[in-house]
């Protein structure tokens, strides 16, 4: 008589603790797992996006060597972009080096995108294709990560920063490595 | 129902079937697309249906129209034509989005239970079926004698019989 009950209380946490986390913005139900999580940044090389210098893999892995890097996939077209964008200034005036990927966009619409109240990106890849998103397991823009020393992911985040995720998952991250 | 009333429930049904009826379709849109050897263009939808459209998540990226799904259908087939196995094209894609990106998953650990799940209901059934045939199973006593007149007198029947 007790098991049905037993069962269905634990169903009930398992689902109010899911419901609990997605308020979070900690679980996504449609997340894609991201095996590049642990490992080491892939080879790319992409051109930059005039005035700033475009990156390969190796040099991410260089800067991310001294101090960690923040990876940014946005694009021109990408209305959530736009809504990160007050955020990604905050964490540049803050010291962090961010570095951009500008995924499937006109580099003019780009360059005009970067410039509106000042590119937070110390150097911008144009991957016009959208190969070296494919290489990350980018679904999506804007997509961020954490690249800590040695060059290895530590962190992911799928969607647009807010405040609220930058002071309880994005700063726990960065002090981690720091 | 008014004839006109008949007709527009037809309208309105024809219009809902009709989704269903071009669903199978792929969603290759552009034949520049697709390879010129009818093998390997074979080969490539049959891998691209097991794989899952990062966006839609439903849909394999045979089936789906994002740009997503469009650009690794291409990989898939710049692959196959490059000459990998239809295992190496998949643990290409495996590489990159997991094995999240295989609409059938492998058997892991994390997926015992996914795999498992038509054996335990139907576990799960055998055992709801054996409880309740045991309970039923029980013969009841046989009728006393007051029971037997009290019956005989509700039907009419003769009390004898039995």
């Amino acid at each position: 008589m007790l098991a049905p009950l037993g069962v269905a209380a634990a169903a009930g946490v398992a689902f109010w603790s899911m419901l609990d986390r997605m308020e979070q913005g900690t679980f996504d139900p449609h997340g894609v797992p991201n095996p590049l999580i642990g490992h080491t940044v892939p080879d790319f090389a992409l051109p930059g996006l005039a005035p700033a210098e475009g990156f390969s893999g190796a040099e991410l892995r260089a800067a991310a060597a001294s101090r960690p890097v923040l990876v940014n996939f946005f694009a021109s077209w990408c209305v959530p972009c736009v809504e990160e964008a007050q955020v990604l200034a905050g964490l540049h005036a803050r010291g962090l080096p961010i570095w951009g990927v500008a995924y499937k966009d006109k580099p003019e619409l780009a360059a005009g995108f970067v410039a509106r109240g000042g590119s937070p990106y110390s150097r911008i890849g144009l991957d016009l294709p959208g190969q070296v998103a494919i290489d990350w397991g980018v679904t999506a823009v804007p997509e961020s990560y954490v690249i800590g020393r040695d060059g290895i992911v530590q962190w992911r985040w799928v969607g647009p920063f807010d405040p609220g995720i930058v002071s309880l998952q994005l700063d726990p991250v960065l002090r981690r490595l720091a | 129902m008014t004839k006109r009333g008949m007709i527009r429930l037809a309208t309105l049904l024809a219009v809902l079937a009709a989704p269903a009826s071009v669903t199978s379709a792929y969603a290759i849109s552009d034949p520049a697309e697709m390879l010129a050897s009818p093998a390997a263009e074979a080969r490539a939808e049959q891998i691209g249906s097991q794989l899952r459209c990062l966006v839609c998540q439903n849909e394999s990226i045979e089936d789906s129209g994002a740009p997503l799904a469009r650009d690794l259908r291409a990989i898939v087939r710049r692959r196959v034509v490059a000459g990998d196995s239809d295992r190496q094209v998949i643990a290409w894609m495996v590489a990159r989005y997991g094995n999240f990106v295989r609409l059938s998953p492998p058997l892991a650990l994390s997926t015992l239970l996914l795999w498992f799940s038509p054996v335990l209901a139907l576990l799960a059934g055998l055992a709801a079926v054996l409880l309740g045939r045991r309970r039923t199973s029980t013969v009841p006593p046989p009728l006393s004698e007051a029971e037997r007149a009290q019956l005989a007198a509700l039907s009419g029947a003769p009390s004898s019989r039995t």
